[in-house]
């Protein structure tokens, strides 16, 4: 966090980029509009409720859906990812962790497969095998699991912070330019929380990753990010560094929910719900 | 002294594997809780809290089996009891549950206000439709929550509106002792103090008597409850109010939870979180000696040597480790510098 912003490229930026299902009396507009500017080795949180348009937001940048209006810009140029190859490659430089461990992983494969996949996709196909299990072993303890006991395991063997963290482990090995992070806390424990939050800052410093957060807790967010973007019903209404917008919100949405999250050292405030 | 709700000495009880193996998911856990006070439950996943949650109630169906101790609600022993009689008779109106996933609970098919005649036809089946709607529309009043969500289906409801209608009919009928099971872990910070609020309010009027809150949030515990008990391994390591939880704790793996804890207040995005390493113990074979000892970076080889007890330090206070109190404080003060 020491290097200041002006000096950092910009890795992922928007403009106008807008979301719109249906059509008609039917229609929803759940991005509206919005502009940002992400950039290299940030960690940057996009903070709403339920129902704002956050997942929307995450999968336009993912790529998964496209996007109605506005641009988005990958590191400078026009995002192209147009047919199936393009969109291979890009996935290569963007790659995400949901909400939900248990339902990340093909269960009938094994975790041996799930780290191999990566190795495959970052083009160590073929190196010797006993060279990618030392770079698997090595992605394993970087998330403080063993591969020697992961070996011939499925993933619904292992609890869900367990497979939160081989999750972190895959991204590890594959070294994205950014991570999109969907929630990855709300399913495990507190406990397991600070461990996750702490490998992924670690991730940040070793590979100099973009790191987009999506999630509703506030209290995260201040804790963990240099930018944080206050969505709701799909538009930005506020944004700026962590300490700013959270310890000095001025949008009122951002009051009420920072209000919202019980406090420790002041008076949670019941009342105004 | 205020009317105990809820003792509980000595309860042990234990999941049977299919392969015949005894799980002690809660061992030898006392507590007590007396009238309009709140009890706070803290552990990691796996700690055994939602075991306690359907030990207290009597809710012993395979693989869960009762081993020993006593449960006594308000001066009923209800432990050893038959499951289908704690049905009829305890469920609802002595004791009250809110599940996990209470919001997938309720079944699509059925309007809200079936729920509510199923739950007064259980211990009245005799009780006229006319009263139980009154009774419905009364209580749903009372709790600020809108009346046409009785005549809805599930589906119709919002996440958070559907946990309060959950919390609504599981306590129509006044429970002396109402368990919530981690009621919003799943809902957004919005919706999260709507349900807090509600479980408040509900206890300043009566309607509940006491409440065991279930969660791993411990600054939802600090604002909700009276006292935190700290759970690892299906033992209790400490107790203590909220308060002196939450800024003093004594056991090493309540201080490691505390330092998880993450709060928007001004001053504290620069405390460093700690992460207590490694996983809590297989339960099929747990540690000798302390429980926490394998994970604990203060422990010696008779942490690992001899079970330990809990001591009682302070009014209402104790805790599970070979270390006294004095020497913790000093240790802890020692790192802090």
């Amino acid at each position: 966090m020491s290097n200041s912003n002006e000096e950092r490229k910009s890795c992922l930026r928007g403009v106008g980029v807008t979301k719109v299902f249906g059509s008609g009396s039917k229609k929803t507009v759940a991005v509206d509009h919005v502009d940002f500017d992400f950039k290299e080795g940030e960690i940057v949180t996009i903070v709403g409720e339920s129902g704002s348009g956050k997942t929307t937001l995450s999968k336009m940048l993912l790529g998964l859906i496209a996007v109605t209006e506005g641009e988005i810009y990958y590191q400078g140029a026009l995002r192209d990812i147009k047919g199936s190859r393009k969109k291979k490659e890009y996935w290569k430089n963007i790659q995400a962790i949901f909400q939900d461990p248990f339902a990340s992983y093909n269960m009938f494969h094994k975790i041996d497969d799930v780290l191999l996949d990566c190795l495959n996709m970052r083009g160590c196909k073929d190196l010797p095998y006993e060279q990618k299990v030392e770079m698997m072993t090595e992605a394993c303890s970087f998330v403080n699991l063993k591969f020697e006991e992961l070996t011939n395991k499925y993933p619904f063997e292992l609890s869900g912070g367990q497979q939160q963290r081989l999750m972190i482990a895959r991204i590890f090995l594959l070294k994205p330019k950014i991570l999109l992070a969907d929630e990855p806390t709300s399913m495990i424990d507190a406990c397991s929380r600070s461990t996750i939050l702490d490998m992924l800052t670690k991730l940040r410093d070793e590979i100099n990753m973009t790191v987009i957060f999506i999630t509703h807790d506030i209290g995260l967010a201040y804790k963990i990010s240099d930018k944080v973007y206050i969505m709701e019903h799909g538009k930005f209404v506020e944004s700026g560094e962590a300490e700013t917008v959270i310890i000095h919100p001025q949008a009122d949405y951002t009051k009420r929910l920072i209000s919202d999250v019980p406090k420790i050292y002041e008076e949670w405030d019941l009342s105004t719900v | 002294m205020a009317k105990k709700m809820l003792e509980v000495r000595e309860l042990t009880t234990k999941y049977i594997t299919r392969f015949h193996e005894d799980v002690y998911a809660v061992d030898h856990v006392s507590l007590s809780i007396e009238e309009g006070k709140s009890l706070g439950i803290a552990g990691e996943s796996g700690c055994g809290k939602s075991t306690l949650a359907l030990s207290l109630m009597g809710y012993y169906f395979p693989p869960l089996h009762y081993t020993s101790g006593d449960i006594i609600i308000d001066g009923t022993n209800i432990s050893g009891m038959n499951p289908d009689d704690v049905r009829k008779n305890i469920l609802g109106t002595e004791i009250a549950y809110i599940p996990q996933a209470a919001m997938n609970a309720l079944n699509p098919t059925q309007k809200i206000m079936k729920f509510v005649e199923d739950v007064i036809h259980a211990h009245d089946p005799k009780m006229p439709k006319s009263d139980i709607h009154d009774m419905a529309y009364k209580r749903f009043e009372l709790l600020g929550l809108p009346k046409e969500a009785l005549e809805k289906h599930a589906v119709e409801l919002s996440g958070g509106m559907k946990q309060r209608v959950v919390i609504a009919i599981s306590t129509i009928l006044s429970p002396k002792v109402l368990i919530a099971d981690e009621p919003s872990s799943a809902l957004d910070v919005t919706s999260q103090k709507m349900v807090i609020k509600m479980l408040r309010d509900m206890m300043e009027s009566g309607m509940i008597k006491s409440m065991i809150f279930i969660t791993h949030e411990l600054p939802l515990l600090y604002n909700v409850t009276d006292d935190i008990m700290v759970m690892y391994a299906g033992q209790i390591v400490e107790r203590g109010t909220a308060k002196e939880m939450v800024f003093d704790p004594i056991h090493p793996y309540s201080k490691g939870l505390m330092g998880s804890i993450i709060v928007p207040e001004e001053g504290t995005r620069d405390k460093v979180l700690t992460a207590i390493p490694g996983t809590p113990p297989n339960l099929k074979n747990p540690p000798k000696g302390c429980r926490f000892a394998p994970r604990c970076k203060y422990a010696t080889p008779t942490c690992s040597a001899m079970s330990i007890e809990s001591k009682d330090f302070g009014e209402g206070r104790n805790y599970r480790c070979l270390m006294s109190v004095r020497k913790i404080r000093e240790v802890y003060e020692s790192e802090q510098q």
